[in-house]
């Protein structure tokens, strides 16, 4: 027989006041697991999604500029020793301190044909790059051979062709393997070929005009990245392209210290929970804490029962708390996200949880066991 | 000096107006071994003086001692040590904890000891076989008797042997059967040197006590307990009743 004893049989004769104070500080574990889980979910699911998010890094020529005004007028800046990219000297990124980051480099060349009457953008790419960076994009027929060329859907419709239709390029003869469905961005104006074909047709042999890298976001350091890049290619400009990201990154942190507030004030409801309760709990239970007193009991042995007791339940709230927050959030990304969102067990936040609850329950129950102990034991016997 | 001292215990509750005296000056002085019956009427401060006594309510003005400890300069948690090690209360509703079985009520006042639990056990159902209810050990509260739950209550007082038993109207919710019961297992642990000290208005359990402290209006007095068997008589008219108890006391 000991303190604990006393605790856990009286929780176990009062049942019903125990589940209330156990709902209390459950909902509110619950509440701020599953917001807070929740918005782990979907910054996971952002920087997942970013890994397929395609180039982030952008690497083109660097050049000087001047704004130049003349008689008065601004004509504008001018651009001048532009340093063009050798392709070779992309394989140097593959050297970079984070080169683990590096998913793909897409080495792209572009210039200006004229087909059927209209000038349009030509594009030498690296296809296998393409899959990893542009991974959004559909093809209608097939990537392009040697001779082949990818039409974006709006170049198609403008220069109404179709996959196997010949076209001549600087007399060079090809023809078009396939449309890119629409994709909503430039890609869908410009005219793609391969790389090496491209490089033919504008005499750029082993000449680049621009590359783009996809890294892999989650958590990798991309600004470390660019200067890195920057580095190992002086003659370029290594920009990256992340304003999208850090906007949604943004929301989710205004959402993260709104879903902290909301979880405050929920835990603070269930504090308030508690305390109503246990205040309730120890006026019930005068007589026995005048029985206790009468026997021996020093006052710290009755905040110890009462402690104890506001302890287990605070503790099994933050157990069940946990999982049942993790079970809401489960549901919740369902229908707040497409595509399967991996909701892990979080050690962390499951520690937080049930250290939370139990320190709120504690919190909340020490005015009550200091206002049991306080009871005069004979007064307390009296109420008898 | 007696082994308890009481000396002019004032007691008044409340301020002012409406300040109550409930003890107005009392002293005495009480053996080890003694079988005390504090009598009077409701109100005269009979159970004032027990609480006092309990080390449980705090007097206006005097002393109270009990093997020369000053019971009232100690602090509030060395109090709560000395009721545990000097006192074992038993009280006129039995005060059992009802979530509680027989066996672990018992136990209560070594819940705080640094024993082990077996040990604990071992204590509290020989103190339960000393008032003959060990068989009912895992019992409710609830499902036993009142005379039973008395009895519990007293194995409960005696679990730590203290050397001070109060009890207040130990039978007042007992038949007097059951009642007469009680009384003799005071008068066993008494005759087994344990002292005792008992609140009561029943004229029949007041003669099972070797000493008589009278309560008037806050005052104390002691009388001749076989006073009480001529007013017994008068009362009852059972005088073969009176002679046994009054034989037994002697």
């Amino acid at each position: 027989m000991t303190l604990k004893d006393i605790a856990f049989k009286n929780l176990r004769r009062r049942k019903a006041k125990a589940g209330f104070i156990l709902a209390g500080i459950l909902i509110g574990v619950a509440t701020m697991v599953t917001l807070i889980s929740l918005i782990q979910a979907m910054t996971h699911d952002i920087n997942h999604k970013l890994e397929k998010y395609g180039a982030n890094i952008l690497i083109v020529p660097k050049t000087e500029s001047l704004s130049l005004t003349y008689g008065g007028l601004a004509v504008g800046g001018v651009s001048f020793e532009m340093q063009e990219i050798q392709e070779k000297d992309l394989a140097r990124i593959k050297t970079i301190k984070n080169a683990a980051n590096v998913a793909a480099v897409g080495p792209m060349v572009l210039g200006v044909i004229e087909v059927a009457g209209h000038r349009v953008l030509l594009a030498g790419i690296d296809f296998q790059a393409a899959k990893i960076l542009k991974p959004w994009w559909k093809v209608q027929g097939s990537n392009p051979g040697d001779t082949g060329i990818l039409l974006g859907m709006d170049a198609a419709r403008v220069l109404n062709l179709k996959p196997g239709s010949p076209l001549k390029v600087n007399n060079r003869a090809l023809t078009v393997s396939g449309i890119l469905e629409s994709t909503g961005s430039q890609d869908d104006q410009l005219v793609f070929t391969r790389l090496d074909t491209a490089q033919a047709i504008f005499g750029k042999q082993g000449r680049i005009s621009m590359a783009e890298v996809a890294a892999l976001c989650n958590a990798c350091p991309i600004d470390d990245m660019v200067q890195q890049i920057s580095g190992i290619l002086p003659g370029a400009k290594v920009m990256a392209i992340q304003q999208v990201v850090k906007s949604r990154m943004e929301t989710l942190q205004h959402f993260l210290k709104f879903s902290y507030a909301v979880s405050i004030i929920v835990l603070l409801v269930g504090g308030l929970m508690v305390l109503v309760s246990m205040m309730g709990s120890v006026r019930e239970r005068t007589g026995e804490i005048g029985i206790w007193r009468a026997i021996g009991f020093r006052r710290s042995h009755v905040i110890r029962i009462v402690l104890l007791e506001a302890g287990t339940i605070s503790a099994l709230a933050g157990i069940f708390g946990y999982l049942i927050g993790l079970g809401a959030t489960k549901i919740a990304v369902k229908f707040l996200s497409q595509g399967d969102v991996l909701v892990p067990f979080d050690p962390q936040l499951a520690a937080g949880a049930f250290a939370l609850a139990v320190l709120i329950g504690l919190a909340s129950s020490i005015y009550p066991a200091m206002l049991a102990a306080r009871l005069d034991p004979n007064e307390a016997l009296r109420s008898i | 000096m007696s082994y308890i001292t009481a000396e002019n215990l004032v007691k008044i509750y409340g301020q002012g107006e409406a300040a109550v005296t409930a003890l107005r000056g009392v002293s005495f002085g009480l053996e080890s071994g003694d079988f005390i019956s504090i009598m009077g009427e409701s109100g005269s401060g009979k159970s004032t003086m027990l609480s006092i006594m309990g080390a449980l309510n705090t007097p206006s003005s005097g002393r109270f001692l009990v093997e020369d400890i000053d019971v009232y300069t100690l602090k509030q948690e060395q109090r709560a040590d000395f009721r545990r090690e000097f006192v074992g209360f038993i009280f006129q509703s039995f005060n059992l904890i009802p979530y509680l079985t027989v066996v672990e009520n018992v136990m209560l006042p070594l819940t705080t000891l640094s024993i082990k639990s077996s040990k604990k056990r071992v204590l509290a159902l020989d103190a339960l076989s000393r008032v003959g209810l060990s068989k009912k050990a895992d019992r409710l509260p609830s499902q036993i008797s009142g005379g039973e739950q008395e009895r519990v209550a007293i194995a409960r007082a005696i679990v730590n042997q203290p050397p001070m038993l109060l009890a207040d109207e130990p039978t007042g919710n007992l038949d007097s059967k059951t009642g007469a019961e009680i009384m003799d297992l005071l008068r066993q642990l008494n005759d087994q040197g344990m002292t005792v000290i008992m609140v009561t208005h029943n004229l029949e359990c007041a003669r099972y006590a070797r000493r008589l402290l009278r309560m008037t209006d806050g005052m104390m007095h002691e009388e001749d307990p076989v006073n009480l068997i001529a007013q017994a008589e008068c009362l009852t008219g059972q005088v073969g009743v009176a002679l046994k108890v009054a034989g037994g006391a002697a």
